[in-house]
């Protein structure tokens, strides 16, 4: 709100290119209302934190292909011993499974709360949606930019969390209790949760205002981008369903210092003595809260995704997007859906023949729209003269990686078929070949695309292929294992597989994966490089290098404070390429057309 | 911002003159005294049905009865529900379905409940 | 801000109504979702718990019917507050938001006694049946005259329905080989006081939320109304609906918590 400021700011847009000089760094960069800065800042913060959630996962690779091996180049740093009462990773260079499990729940809350989420909805939808709906910035410019420093705090406390007595959280990114209750080192988890809910929370008010109120003229619902609709939906579920998990973690940090039971079942043991809580409390009651967020987050953290992969698709097909509409109501319904199948995560926690059955039919019935949106991408891609840049390599390898992770999550929405495959690697083949080659190559995508409005530089795109390819092929040599070892019923969260007959057969697929994500882990070295050298070696752009049709092209690249030069107006639907009769094969939404 | 913002403020002030006049108001502040009057009262029912010691099922729906009206008097009255503007209502209206998903999250999925509710209503349905 | 923002005073010409105002209700939608998991899962530790104690029989009604009429008339206050503003009466206005929040800091205050109240209130279980004042019990509840590392000099509360003749019991002296279990009505004595704990205490917060934003609003907030008096008038407006949503939980918590 902008009440503390009484000086009259230019309101005649010519100001604005010279208008900003007197904002100092720490105003223009640090502590930015801006919504693009802000949108970077997220997008910086978020790639830090996904290449951190990486590398753990790097280690937990080393220990399950060589169990028991010196974990090399890091081992002996994981080993030192601090500070008294410090927890170390490991001992003798060699991973212990405490701190496998450390490193495990750790991967699975980085990537998912610290880097997927701020990176789709703080970076991508904070840069691009008030530039699509031709908005001089977010509704609320302050609150948007306390949810990056609100944000920004609840990651730090989980990175320091290593580095705290009892070590990190160790009890998986679902935390479920009673173990979480028991084990060291997960309060500064519920901590570190409290703060990023609380940013998401004000980040998802200040979406969805912005979207209903500071659309251009012209700009109906109907003619929205459908990045912006999916980011409207994403704000919903946002809003909605991360409250209960607040609730749930204020509960379990009660359990945890206040001695309450609300998580603790009574005649509880605890290492050979009875438990100190009184008892009376439900484990599966943290269960369903848990997963009453955790199912609609697996669509915050699509949803986006598909939005980007829509703009790319139909900008690089040049044509329509086949069916808008009908991939409109999917995403409502799909947001809608995702609050009333979370328990097709706890079919093996004794629930009623009945009520498992609920669950499984809505989960069968949930799959419908993503197939329509994932169906409507496919056939825009028909009879396009498409053009094979990077973004929309990745796009396009993002709708077979989706359909696998969406297909391979039929059997576990089955209740008999989950009875085999319930916490298996099965599992985690799964929701990564969603969220990693599906979600993340989205937001790959996604930087390339709106790099140059960003920087107003082109990223390069040799480099950017030679990220694309061995990317590509690593992901798909890293995930499809683990389809297979789930079904040979090796557990999701074994530390060492040589324990199990079925481990052992599998170790020679853990030993593919593992030289996969190393090899996958070189192959960013061209994205980081092409990231940061194309801020000042790119090819200068001009403000519509892609010669798209929506809104945020219509800005200067990259977009001064306030966004537009003159105030943008929106004439027709967000997809009109080659339009007939025209010589150009584009008809940018904010194009008044002579008659 | 300042001439901008004082430009909005009197367009509103004269767009919404009819509904929002002193006189409108007053009748509001005279609904305001009659609601509160209201809520006194079933407070004080509430509080005294609780000393005659009800069996617990009934003591618990005629405490979650005058509860759910008072809490409806605050709505609609003080929070201006009951004349409000459709995006409002639309808002509520998601968060509301959402709520009751939340609020049977304990009745649908934890056997012990389900085989009380089957209790309680071979006590009181015939 | 240096970028002009649409619709932050003036209402959208679609919705009809200022960013702020729609703000606040979706903030207030999270809310219910907030206090809407907690009462979920009150209602599920309470049916699946073999015993639960009638708030009645261990909290103070009259305190917590005293905070509800206190809670009930800020409301009152607040809306009239901004009624008197919307008359353009400043100063009267500003009256009603002072006692507002003088109403908003006795709540806290009354709270403030009520939980003292339980963590000097003790449950003693025993090892084995003891006899108490005539009767074989395995627990008592009063309050700790002396504590020492052999035993404790204990005020068992009298017993329900007598408390007129309260002046007539004795402390007794319980030695700690006897005692299973000794706990204040604190969090950790049962799931009844988890929940009252937890529940009273989020609402806690959310009135000490209330306290400050009204406090600024009525003080370095207030200079707004000189410079644009429809903005102040809808801060006043959507800080009133968090107010009367903060009342609104309490009138599910109390019947909740304390009646049944």
């Amino acid at each position: 709100m902008s009440a503390g400021h009484s000086h009259d700011h230019g309101h005649a847009h010519d100001d604005h290119a010279h208008g900003h000089h007197e904002l100092g760094f720490i105003r223009k960069w640090i502590f930015s209302t801006d919504h693009k800065v802000i949108g970077m800042q997220y997008t910086v913060t978020a790639l830090v934190f996904l290449f951190f959630g990486f590398t753990l996962m790097m280690i937990m690779r080393w220990q399950l292909a060589n169990p028991g091996h010196v974990i090399p180049f890091v081992g002996s740093m994981l080993s030192k011993q601090l500070y008294a009462g410090y927890m170390n990773l490991a001992t003798e260079g060699v991973l212990l499974p405490e701190g496998y499990n450390a490193l495990g729940a750790m991967h699975g809350t980085i990537m998912v709360f610290l880097g997927i989420v701020p990176l789709a909805v703080g970076g991508f939808g904070n840069f691009v949606m008030p530039l699509q709906i031709g908005a001089p910035d977010m509704a609320f410019p302050k609150l948007n930019m306390m949810s990056y420093w609100v944000f920004l705090p609840g990651g730090l406390i989980m990175l320091a969390s290593f580095f705290m007595p009892g070590g990190a959280a160790q009890s998986g990114w679902t935390s479920y209790a009673p173990l979480s209750v028991i084990n060291p080192g997960q309060t500064a988890w519920l901590v570190g949760m409290i703060f990023l809910i609380t940013s998401s929370l004000l980040g998802s008010i200040n979406f969805i205002v912005t979207i209903i109120h500071m659309r251009a003229p012209g700009l109906t619902m109907f003619r929205l981008p459908f990045f912006v609709w999916a980011q409207f939906v994403t704000a919903f579920l946002l809003l909605l369903a991360f409250p209960p998990l607040e609730a749930a973690g204020v509960m379990q940090l009660m359990d945890r210092l206040a001695g309450t039971s609300f998580f603790m079942p009574s005649g509880l043991w605890v290492s050979g003595k009875a438990a100190e809580w009184v008892g009376g409390g439900s484990p599966l009651l943290w269960q369903h809260l848990f997963w009453f967020l955790a199912h609609p987050e697996v669509y915050v953290l699509i949803l986006p995704a598909m939005g980007i992969v829509a703009e790319v698709i139909a900008n690089n097909t040049r044509k329509p997007l086949w069916g808008y509409r009908s991939m409109v109501y999917a995403a409502a319904f799909l947001g809608f859906m995702s609050f009333i199948v979370w328990a097709h995560h706890m079919f093996m926690t004794g629930m009623s023949t009945k009520i498992s059955t609920f669950f499984q039919t809505t989960t069968m019935i949930i799959s419908i729209p993503s197939v329509i949106i994932l169906t409507a991408l496919v056939i825009s891609l028909w009879g396009g003269s498409i053009r094979f840049n990077t973004p929309m390599l990745f796009a396009i390898a993002f709708l077979p990686m989706f359909a696998i992770g969406g297909l391979t999550g039929l059997p576990l929405g089955l209740t008999s078929s989950d009875i085999h495959l319930h916490d298996t690697y099965y599992v985690i083949g799964h929701f990564h070949y969603v969220v990693a080659p599906g979600t993340i190559f989205g937001m790959f995508a996604g930087i390339y695309y709106w790099y140059p409005k960003a920087t107003g530089r082109m990223m390069n795109e040799t480099l950017g292929k030679l990220h694309f390819w061995p990317t590509f092929i690593c992901m798909n040599c890293i995930f499809f294992p683990m389809l297979i070892q789930g079904m040979m019923g090796l557990s999701r969260r074994t530390y060492d597989p040589n324990i199990y007959q079925a481990g052992l057969a599998s170790l020679k697929l853990h030993k593919m994966i593992s030289w996969s994500a190393w090899i996958m882990a070189i192959a960013q070295l061209p994205f980081i490089f092409n990231f940061f050298v194309s801020m000042f070696a790119g090819k200068k752009v001009t403000e519509n290098p892609w010669d798209s049709t929506t809104l945020e092209w219509a800005a200067p690249s990259p977009p001064p404070h306030g966004n537009f030069l003159t105030e943008p107006k929106a004439h027709r639907d967000p997809y009109v390429y080659s339009p007939p009769g025209r010589k150009d094969d584009f008809l940018p939404q904010h194009v008044v057309l002579e008659v | 911002m300042s001439n901008h913002s004082s430009t909005a403020a009197k367009d509103t002030h004269a767009g919404h003159h009819d509904a929002h006049s002193p006189e409108e108001i007053q009748k509001h502040v005279r609904t305001y005294l009659v609601v509160f009057v209201a809520l006194g009262a079933l407070t004080a029912i509430t509080v005294g049905v609780s000393y005659l010691d009800l069996p617990p099922v009934k003591a618990i729906l005629v405490a979650v009865f005058v509860a759910s009206i008072k809490a409806s008097l605050v709505a609609l009255y003080f929070m201006h529900l009951i004349s409000e503007k459709k995006v409002i209502y639309v808002m509520l209206g998601i968060a509301g379905m959402f709520f009751v998903v939340l609020m049977a999250l304990p009745v649908v999925t934890e056997t012990e409940v389900r085989s009380w509710l089957r209790a309680l209503l071979m006590k009181y349905v015939p | 801000m240096d970028v002009a923002i649409p619709c932050q005073v003036k209402p959208h010409p679609v919705t009809g109504i200022a960013n702020g105002k729609l703000a606040i209700w979706l903030f207030l939608a999270s809310e219910v979702m907030l206090f809407g998991a907690l009462f979920s899962s009150y209602i599920l530790l309470r049916t699946n718990a073999e015993t639960w104690p009638r708030g009645h029989d261990i909290l103070s009604v009259p305190l917590a019917t005293l905070n509800t009429a206190v809670l009930i008339t800020s409301s009152v206050t607040m809306v009239m507050a901004w009624a008197q503003l919307m008359m353009g009466n400043f100063s009267k206005g500003r009256k009603y938001l002072a006692v507002t929040l003088s109403l908003a800091c006795v709540f806290l205050v009354v709270k403030f006694f009520e939980y003292k109240d339980k963590f000097h209130h003790y449950q003693v279980w025993f090892n084995t049946p003891t006899m108490v004042a005539g009767h074989e019990v395995t627990t008592i509840t009063g309050h700790i005259e002396e504590k020492t590392d052999d035993f404790i000099k204990f005020l068992p509360d009298p017993p329900k329905g007598h408390k007129a003749e309260a002046g007539h019991h004795e402390p007794i002296k319980i030695e700690t080989s006897q005692i299973k279990r000794l706990s204040n009505y604190g969090p950790w004595h049962s799931n009844f006081f988890a929940v009252y704990f937890t529940m009273t205490g989020l609402h806690g917060l959310h009135v000490i939320g209330g306290i400050i934003v009204i406090g600024y609003l009525l003080g370095p907030g207030a200079k707004l109304w000189h410079r644009d008096r429809q903005f102040y008038i809808n801060r006043i407006e959507n800080t009133g609906l968090y107010w009367h949503f903060v009342d609104l939980v309490w009138i599910f918590l109390f019947p909740c918590l304390y009646l049944i």
